[in-house]
């Protein structure tokens, strides 16, 4: 009879290393109090303490590709809790950055989508957030227009739009330029540069 | 008093009524809140999960535009408010040298509903209500980005915030006690998985229902959104018929202090509070 063996596990503490600067992951002696306060763990794969065991191990992969670092809502009762002092919901984030950054294809393409096209509608409309260009932009970007027509989502949407908009709280302007134009095309330039070297 | 003001993007989009009732409960006290002069985007969820550098730079820029005008800054929005007191640590800590931007930090941030709920403004407030708002049981709602990280916005009551309620009992409301005031909504998960919003926002509505609320009140537009937006969609969803009206705390004040545009800002809700105000007795 055959027998299969998990592949043994190979840690690495590089990951942990690079973390350093932002926090100690290494601190974590799992009493899973984040797991225990996250509200959101009934749509992640991983649980947050297993997210920073596995990052402690140098599990990579399994932390740049998981689903939870993008459904994390970044509420901070983790960080808040931790007795530990582990900046759990900072270690997501750094895990999405560092995704996107090492070219992983996001389990949440939706979640990273919008992401990108607020920042995207930000630099656009030159400094100050416009939610209809974001929202229309969005809905062009994340595609599947055919499919949310033929489920009714698409109608759904488009009748909270217009609700919205006879409130006037969805009003398409013209963007409204800042003096600081040039800043604010600088701050986008400078930090994209950062965003795409290679952590210490 | 002078104070600047960051209204944040949102207030002048889908926050439009929020920003209309602080302007309007600004009138009726001692307070000036002077719009910063050129802000831009605090650069919210989007930019602290795919940009560290950005998310810093961009509220810096903000912050070094405060102390150029000199005052405190006070800030309606919850993460905006969140991501400038972010800037604030990084910009005296050791990477503020590497972000090139020059903020010697002695203004202080503040949100609204910390700024108007000072001791001072309770005391200014009590003898101007001519509408106790009696009868309206209600929880204070908090969300997150107010106090927590507490090492981050400074705050000593991150798990049990105590002036939504403080506040209530000024205007005459019957602020009820429930576990989840700082629970999250989901916030900016909203358009691309609102069905995580519905889960999370379903059981704040039977967790507000259980305490015995007619409504939530809360201080921060996107929990409002998430409250009030999907209500239907939930109600629809979950078989229940939710009535559960979200007010922003200004709309609270205008209303017991009297101010004329209450209906104005209230219509711009999904859910009506007009008939739960209508049974009350308090329109």
């Amino acid at each position: 009879m055959p027998t299969t063996f998990a592949a043994p596990l190979e840690p690495s503490f590089s990951l942990a290393e690079r973390l350093a600067g932002l926090t100690s992951v290494s601190a974590c002696y799992q009493c899973k109090k984040c797991s225990a306060g996250c509200p959101l763990t009934f749509a992640m794969d991983f649980y947050p303490d297993q997210v920073i065991r596995l990052a402690l191990l140098g599990q990579e992969a399994q932390v740049l590709g998981c689903r939870t670092i993008w459904v994390c809502s970044s509420c901070e009762t983790c960080t808040t809790r931790c007795p530990n002092n582990i900046d759990i919901a900072g270690v997501m984030d750094w895990l999405k950055e560092e995704a996107i950054r090492s070219g992983q294809a996001s389990p949440q393409p939706g979640v990273t989508g919008f992401h990108q096209t607020f920042l995207d509608t930000v630099r656009l409309a030159g400094g100050r957030l416009s939610e209809p260009l974001l929202l229309g932009l969005y809905q062009l970007r994340r595609g599947g227009t055919l499919e949310k027509i033929k489920s009714g989502a698409l109608v759904e949407d488009l009748r909270m739009a217009w609700e919205l908009a006879r409130r006037r709280r969805l009003v398409p302007r013209l963007p409204h330029r800042l003096k600081g134009a040039k800043e604010i095309k600088d701050i986008f330039k400078k930090s994209h540069l950062q965003a795409t070297q290679e952590k210490p | 008093v002078n104070v600047s003001y960051y209204p944040g993007c949102s207030l002048e989009g889908t926050a439009i009524d929020y920003a209309a009732s602080i302007g309007g409960v600004s009138s009726l006290l001692d307070l000036t809140l002077t719009e910063l002069d050129d802000w831009n985007c605090c650069g919210a969820t989007a930019a602290h999960s795919t940009n560290h550098e950005l998310s810093l730079a961009l509220p810096a820029r903000n912050l070094a535009l405060a102390e150029a005008a000199g005052r405190d800054v006070v800030v309606p929005c919850a993460l905006c408010f969140n991501r400038l007191k972010v800037a604030e640590k990084a910009l005296k800590g050791p990477e503020g040298a590497h972000l090139g931007i020059p903020y010697g930090g002695d203004i202080k941030i503040w949100d609204l509903l910390d700024y108007l709920t000072q001791e001072a403004y309770l005391k200014e407030l009590a003898p101007k209500v001519v509408q106790p708002l009696t009868g309206l049981k209600a929880v204070g709602y908090y969300g997150c980005m107010v106090a927590r990280p507490p090492a981050i916005t400074d705050k000593q009551d991150a798990e049990n915030p105590q002036n939504l309620e403080r506040l209530l009992q000024v205007l005459g409301a019957e602020p009820l006690d429930w576990s989840f005031k700082t629970d999250c909504c989901g916030a900016g998960l909203a358009v691309a998985r609102p069905d995580i919003i519905d889960t999370l926002v379903q059981r704040l509505y039977e967790r507000a229902l259980r305490a015995g609320a007619d409504c939530f009140v809360v201080s921060c537009q996107m929990c409002q959104a998430n409250l009030d937006m999907p209500q239907k969609r939930i109600s629809k969803q979950f078989g229940q018929d939710y009535y559960l009206p979200v007010f922003y705390f200004t709309e609270l004040i205008g209303l017991a202090l009297g101010h004329p545009d209450v209906k104005k800002w209230l219509a711009g809700h999904l859910v009506d509070p007009l008939p739960l105000l209508e049974r009350q007795g308090l329109i």
